[in-house]
This record gives C-alpha cells, sequence and structure tokens, in this order.
C-alpha cells in the first residue's frame, strides 16, 4: 500500500520520535524502570493504544512488516485502524502472520507462536505503575520504586490468599524485572507471564495518557511475584478450542445462544487459523 | 570504643535544636537511651515531646546537633549522614513507631494477619505459611483472638487497634519502639489493659522505649527515667520516682501537682 502525503514518515515528526527513541534506550538500560516522555496528541483517544503508537511509530522503519492485535485479534476494531494508520502514514507492509512480522503492536496479548531475536513487541499499556492501587501517592510510589521498596505488594499477595485462598489476579499480574524493578506486564492474562521470562524478542511499553515509556530487553529475567509455598500459576480455561482443537492456547468464552451455549476458542486469531490450515492440509 | 551491648547507648542525641519559624521547639535537648531502658518524656502541649519523637526517629532533620545510633553490630551511625534507604531499612527491622492514633500506623483496608506481616515481608519473608504463624502468634500475644486474623482492623474497637499496631510494630523484634502518647485517646479500663501489656512485652523481650506521654502515670507505671520538657528545653531529668516524688524544678512540681486523684 502507498502512503498518503502529507504526512512525515510515521505520522510523527523527527524531533518527537528522536525524543521517544532516547526514552526508550533509557528504558533498556533499566529494565522495568518508567521513563517519562512527552506524550503527544494522536488522532485516537486514549485507551485506544496512543502509547504503544507512538513507540511504534518511533521504531519503525519502510523495511519493517508490522503485525497489530487487540487481545490476541487481528481483525478487531482496534488492531485493524491501528494496522491501516500505519499502512497509510508509513507505507510499511502489514501481516496478520506473527512469524513475519518485525514488529508486533499488542494490546492485553502476547502471541502464542514463539517470538524470536530481532523481533520487537510494543505493548499498549493503561497503567505503567503496579502500585497504584494500593499507593494512591505518586511521589511515593516513585520513592518505593527507588528504594526497592515492595513489600506492599506482598501484602496484596497475601491479602488475596487470605480471602481467596489463592492470588486473585488473573491480569496484570505485577512482575520483577531483572530481580530490581516491580513492574506492570499491562493488562495482559497471568497466563502470558511466563511468555516475558527470557523473551528473545525486545519487548517496549508505551503508556500514552501516563507519559511513561519502559522496557524488558531480550533475555531478561522476569519472575511473577509470588510465595514459597503458593508459588505462581498461571490460569487457562479447562477446555480445548473448539476451531482448532488446542489445549495449550490462551482461550475467550464464546456465548453462542440465549439457552446457556458457550465455547471456548482460541484468543489468538493467527494461531487458532493457522493450526487449521495445518489439519486441513494434512487430511 | 566500647563493647557492643549493655554499657554503651543505643541512641545519643547531643544539642538538638529545631526552630518553627520564631518558635523554638527544641533548644539544646541531649539525652542517651540505653537498650532495655523505658525512657519517659513528659511535658504540656506545644512543649516540644513530639518533635523531639520525630527527630530522634530521623523523621524529621534537625537545624543543629546530632543522633548518635548504635547498630546491633555495635557501630555508632549519625543518623542525619545515613540515606533514606538506611533509614527505612532501620525503621522496619531495628527500630518501631507506634503512633498515638492507631489509624496512623495501621493499614485500615489490610487484614489483622496482613497488618502484622507487612513488616516481615518487607524484610524478604516469602513464605505465606510462616508469615500467618507468626501474625497468629503475635495476634495471641497482644490478647486479640486469634480466629480475627482476616478482619479488618476497622471492625476492631480501639484498644484492639492500638494493640494491633503494636503486634505489627513489635513482629520484626525492634531493639528500639518510639511510641507517641499509646494510650492517648482510650478510656480508662482500656488504658490500663494496654498499659500491663506493653509492660510485660517490654520486659520479655527486652525493648528500649522510648515513650512521649502527658500521662503522669502511665509514665510512672512503664519507665525507669523521666524527662521533662517545657518550651523546647528539658528542664528536669532522672529516675522516675526521684522526679515524680520529689520534682526539683517549678515547672515539674506544677505538673506533678497537677494530677487529678480518683
Amino acid at each position: 500500500m502507498s502512503a498518503t502525503t502529507g504526512y512525515n514518515f510515521g505520522y510523527l515528526d523527527e524531533d518527537t520520535k528522536r525524543m521517544i527513541r532516547r526514552a526508550l534506550l533509557k528504558a533498556v538500560a533499566i529494565p522495568g524502570h518508567q521513563v517519562p516522555f512527552g506524550s503527544r496528541e494522536m488522532p485516537l483517544p486514549y485507551g485506544w493504544g496512543t502509547g504503544g503508537i507512538q513507540v511504534t511509530a518511533s521504531v519503525i522503519g519502510p523495511a519493517d512488516r508490522l503485525k497489530v492485535i487487540d487481545q490476541g485479534a487481528d481483525d478487531t476494531t482496534n488492531a485493524v485502524s491501528i494496522r491501516r494508520f500505519f499502512a497509510r502514514v508509513a507505507g510499511v507492509e502489514t501481516t496478520e502472520r506473527t512469524a513475519e512480522a518485525s514488529i508486533i503492536q499488542t494490546r492485553h496479548r502476547i502471541p502464542e507462536t514463539p517470538l524470536r531475536e530481532g523481533q520487537i513487541l510494543v505493548y499498549q499499556v493503561p497503567m505503567p505503575e503496579p502500585l497504584f492501587r494500593l499507593e494512591p501517592r505518586v511521589a511515593e510510589t516513585k520513592r518505593m520504586h527507588a528504594l526497592a521498596d515492595y513489600g506492599l505488594m506482598h501484602v496484596k499477595l497475601y491479602e488475596d490468599i487470605a480471602r481467596h485462598g489463592h492470588v486473585a489476579i488473573s491480569y496484570n499480574y505485577p512482575v520483577m524485572v531483572n530481580g530490581r524493578y516491580l513492574m506492570s506486564p499491562s493488562p495482559i492474562p497471568a497466563f502470558d507471564n511466563p511468555k516475558m521470562h527470557r523473551n528473545p524478542a525486545l519487548q517496549l511499553f508505551g503508556a500514552g495518557r501516563e507519559k511513561r515509556i519502559y522496557a524488558v530487553p531480550p533475555y531478561t529475567e522476569v519472575r511473577s511475584l509470588d510465595f514459597e509455598d503458593h508459588p505462581f500459576e498461571p490460569v487457562r480455561a479447562r477446555a480445548g478450542c473448539a476451531l482448532c482443537g488446542s489445549r495449550e492456547s490462551y482461550l475467550d468464552e464464546v456465548v453462542t445462544d440465549d439457552a446457556g451455549g458457550r465455547i471456548f476458542v482460541c484468543s489468538d486469531t493467527d494461531y487458532c487459523q493457522s493450526r487449521q490450515a495445518r489439519q486441513e492440509a494434512a487430511e | 570504643m566500647s563493647a557492643p551491648g549493655m554499657n554503651a547507648p543505643l541512641l545519643e542525641a547531643s544539642d538538638l535544636a529545631l526552630r518553627y519559624g520564631a518558635v523554638p521547639a527544641l533548644d539544646g535537648v541531649s539525652l542517651a537511651i540505653w537498650p532495655g531502658e523505658v525512657v519517659a518524656i513528659v511535658g504540656e502541649s506545644g512543649s516540644g515531646k513530639t518533635t523531639l519523637l520525630r527527630v530522634l526517629s530521623g523523621l524529621l532533620p534537625p537545624d543543629a546537633g546530632s543522633v548518635l545510633y548504635r547498630d546491633p553490630e555495635g557501630t555508632a551511625q549519625r543518623l542525619e549522614a545515613m540515606g533514606e534507604a538506611a533509614l527505612r531499612r532501620l525503621h522496619r527491622t531495628d527500630w518501631g513507631f507506634v503512633h498515638q492514633n492507631p489509624r496512623d500506623g495501621l493499614r485500615l483496608g489490610v487484614s489483622a494477619g496482613g497488618n502484622i506481616g507487612e513488616r516481615l515481608m518487607a524484610t524478604g519473608a516469602r513464605h505465606y505459611g510462616s508469615i500467618r504463624e507468626a501474625a497468629t502468634a503475635w495476634l495471641r500475644r497482644v490478647e486479640i483472638d486469634p480466629a480475627r486474623i482476616d478482619a479488618l482492623p476497622r471492625t476492631f474497637s480501639g484498644g484492639m487497634q492500638q494493640r494491633l499496631q503494636i503486634a505489627r510494630t513489635l513482629v520484626t523484634h525492634p531493639r528500639l519502639v518510639f511510641m507517641d502518647e499509646p494510650t492517648g485517646g482510650l478510656d480508662v479500663s482500656v488504658q490500663a489493659r494496654l498499659l500491663d501489656l506493653i509492660r510485660a512485652l517490654v520486659a520479655d523481650l527486652g525493648l528500649a522505649v522510648l515513650l512521649v506521654t502527658h500521662d503522669i502515670a502511665a509514665a510512672r507505671l512503664l519507665a525507669h527515667r523521666i524527662l521533662v520538657m517545657r518550651h523546647g528545653r528539658v528542664v528536669e531529668e532522672g529516675l522516675t520516682d526521684r522526679v515524680l516524688d520529689d520534682p526539683q524544678h517549678a515547672y515539674t512540681q506544677l505538673l506533678v501537682a497537677s494530677v487529678l486523684a480518683a
């Protein structure tokens, strides 16, 4: 697709991109640390991925191939509009195949297909501060990060186990990056947390409204918080995908009628379709 | 350099001065507290008691003077030279602070067990079972029914909240505890029970306590030594019985004479 004229490559002006790249470099140098940046107005509302778009716009080049997913799906409104946006303002190729993409912008999922070196995963982050529900003062949370004073987060986990018998956080499960910074993984399901650990791809996080960027460089240790006697357990629906039969992937529950009928399908559409295609080819 | 242990003060302050504008809150205050000793600071409202406590515990930097703290290894450290991280660590391991209002010292949205476990988790405890065990033991020790381990502190009475705050503070076995009017705002029978509890814990654990109070009777019951403060100065200092039975300074005489007898 050819690019629309009248815009700089990738929509943002070069000075803004340079500012964001500086923040990204700092973020990569200090894994898990939130770096402030001058978030710009984007042609879509806050909460739709303004942070992720700005990060993508700053790292994308003409040779890149972009994939955008929203809750794992390539065909939902948010994914389609962001993909089309970059096709128009950067003229880059787009794809729905995880393996073929060099940059993957994601909202709330990590693809099932393992990522490889050289790929960049860009997360859209609504709230970068993992402690914000526990400590309302931003100045105090900054001090807690500076002093690595994270006892409070464990108090929250303790409370969950005391009340529910297990840690009742199913998404946005806090992680410790490189043994130093507590980080919000953005609202990905806890099921995806283990995929962040020592991932060969570069993981970048952009929060547009909160004006923060953070990063997990390739092969960085990312541990989900837990207790020795209550280890972290990724949660997954106890079912197989109704379309491809996968028992390993993360599933969405879909209501099929008004009589209690429901099926489970893969949340990652690319993963599900390629499995179906392989099964058809085998028949 | 003296050997670590009983013959060196745990905390030593010299010539502390602090002004709030034109008002001298501290004016040349010096004091020392030894391991296992309970020292009460008494005086009327506005005499600088609470300010002194905040300066001694490093929460407020003084205008002049210095505070020396001896760590468990016996090395003396100047409080003002310690970093914020070291001071925080000190506050949740070797020191404790009991606030007058338990709401300032407790997390009201967190269960009793979580409140007690917070200091343990902040210092690296990562075993749920043992944290819970410690919390149960401490609830029993401060005479709260362990069955209420998962109840929120806001469902507790004032006296229970204060006892919970004490349990939460003592769980890491600090050597020095600062108490700011721990019995303030409680009715007399609850006060008596709390004083009894504090006295037993202090004796059991060999705690050093720096107690700020305007309640002369509480000071007599708990303290080994008393400092009387007025207008930011220590006007009289000595063994509790000596100061209260034979007050020398005119202000102390007034203070002792003002205590109501039932």
